[in-house]
C-alpha cells in the first residue's frame, strides 16, 4: 500500500468536506434524510471495526469463549464505560484486563 | 476589562479550548503509538496528523490498514466519517461569510468537533463579535498544534518500545473505539444501528476490498433511521389521538 497516497487522498477528502460550505457559501443544502443518517455514522463505523476485531481476533473463526482475552476485555470496557462514561478509565481498565488475561490467567 | 485585540481573542480562543486539548491527548498518543507498531513509517503518522487532522478518521484508517482494506474503501470511509464537518460549517457560516477567502479556507481546514463546540458557545454568548475569527483561529490552531505535538510523542513512545505490539497494543484501538461508542448509545435506534453494523461487519468480513464494512455501516444506518422514524410515528399517534 502506498501510504503517502492514502494520506493525500484522506486529506483531500477531509479538506473538501470542511471547506465546501465556508468557500462556496450556503448553496449546499442538506436533505433531512442525510442529517438523520449522519447521526448514525460514528456508532456504526466504529462498531463495524471493533466487533470483528474482538469476536475473531485471529481472523479465523468466531472465538466466543472466555479464553479470548480481546472479548473478555471488550466486555469489561463496555461495562466500565456504560457505568462511568469515563473515556480514559475505560481504555486503561480494558487494557489492564486484557494484559492480565493474556499473560496472567491464560499463560 | 481592556479593549479586545486580535491577540487577546486568539489567546482567549486557545484558553477556552484547553479542556478539549487535554481530552485529545490520550487519543493522539494512542494514535501515534499504533502507527509506530503498525506497517506505516513514523513520518506517515505525523503527515496524517498534519494534513488530515481528524482524530476519529485517522484511527479508523489505521484499523482499516490493519484489516488490509483497499485505498478506495479507506477514502470512502474517511468521507462518510468526516461528512459531519459539513454540518458544522453550515452552522458556523453566518459568522464567517463576511471574511476574506483566505480566512475562510484557513478556519475551514482547521475545523474539528472540539472547535465547533467551542465556537457554538462563543457565538451564542457574542452574536456580534467583530474579532470572532481570531478567537476561532485560537481555538482551531490550538487544537492543531496540540494534536500534532502529542502525535509526535505517541510516535516516539511507540518507536521506543517496539515490543509493545506483542503486548496487544492492537487491543488498545478496540478499547479506544469502545470508549468512544458506548457514551453515544443513548437511545434504542443508535444501539440497534451499532449492533447491526457490528454483526454484519463480522459476517461480511471476507468480501473483497473490505466492502463488507461499508455495506454493514449502510445497513446499520438504515436500521437506525427506520427505527427512529417508526418511534417518531408511534409517539405522535400516542400523544395526538386526532
Amino acid at each position: 500500500m502506498n501510504y503517502a497516497l492514502m494520506i493525500a487522498g484522506m486529506a483531500a477528502v477531509t479538506i473538501a468536506i470542511r471547506a465546501a460550505i465556508f468557500v462556496l457559501g450556503d448553496r449546499i443544502m442538506f436533505p433531512p434524510l442525510v442529517r438523520q443518517a449522519l447521526d448514525f455514522v460514528p456508532v456504526t463505523v466504529l462498531s463495524a471495526i471493533v466487533v470483528p476485531m474482538v469476536v475473531a481476533p485471529h481472523e479465523a473463526g468466531l472465538e466466543i469463549t472466555w479464553r479470548n482475552p480481546q472479548l473478555v476485555a471488550a466486555i469489561v470496557a463496555v461495562a466500565v464505560c456504560a457505568l462511568t462514561r469515563h473515556q480514559l478509565l475505560t481504555i486503561v481498565g480494558a487494557m489492564a484486563v486484557f494484559l492480565v488475561w493474556q499473560f496472567g490467567i491464560l499463560s | 476589562m481592556s479593549e479586545p485585540t486580535p491577540l487577546s481573542n486568539l489567546a482567549a480562543g486557545a484558553r477556552d479550548t484547553v479542556p478539549m486539548m487535554v481530552g485529545a491527548v490520550p487519543l493522539a498518543i494512542i494514535y501515534g503509538a499504533l502507527v509506530a507498531a503498525g506497517p506505516m513509517a513514523l513520518w506517515h503518522g505525523q503527515l496524517m496528523s498534519a494534513a488530515v487532522f481528524a482524530g476519529s478518521s485517522q484511527l479508523i484508517a489505521l484499523g482499516l490498514v490493519a484489516s488490509h482494506a483497499g485505498l478506495l474503501v479507506i477514502w470512502l470511509t474517511t468521507f462518510i466519517v468526516n461528512l459531519r464537518h459539513m454540518l458544522y460549517a453550515a452552522n458556523l457560516l453566518p459568522h464567517v461569510a463576511h471574511l476574506p477567502a483566505r480566512w475562510r479556507w484557513l478556519l475551514a481546514v482547521l475545523l474539528t468537533d472540539e472547535t465547533f463546540a467551542v465556537m457554538t458557545g462563543f457565538y451564542y454568548r457574542h452574536p456580534q463579535a467583530p474579532l470572532g475569527h481570531w478567537y476561532f483561529l485560537g481555538s482551531a490552531g490550538g487544537m492543531y498544534v496540540n494534536w500534532n505535538i502529542w502525535t509526535l510523542i505517541g510516535l516516539l513512545f511507540g518507536a521506543a518500545f517496539p515490543g509493545i505490539q506483542s503486548l496487544g497494543l492492537d487491543f488498545a484501538m478496540a478499547a479506544t473505539f469502545i470508549a468512544i461508542v458506548v457514551p453515544l448509545l443513548v437511545n434504542l435506534p443508535r444501539l440497534a444501528a451499532a449492533l447491526v453494523a457490528g454483526g454484519l461487519a463480522y459476517l461480511w468480513r471476507d468480501l473483497p476490498y473490505n466492502l463488507g464494512l461499508l455495506a454493514a455501516v449502510l445497513v446499520g444506518v438504515l436500521v437506525g433511521i427506520s427505527l427512529s422514524r417508526y418511534r417518531a410515528r408511534g409517539g405522535a399517534t400516542q400523544e395526538d389521538p386526532a
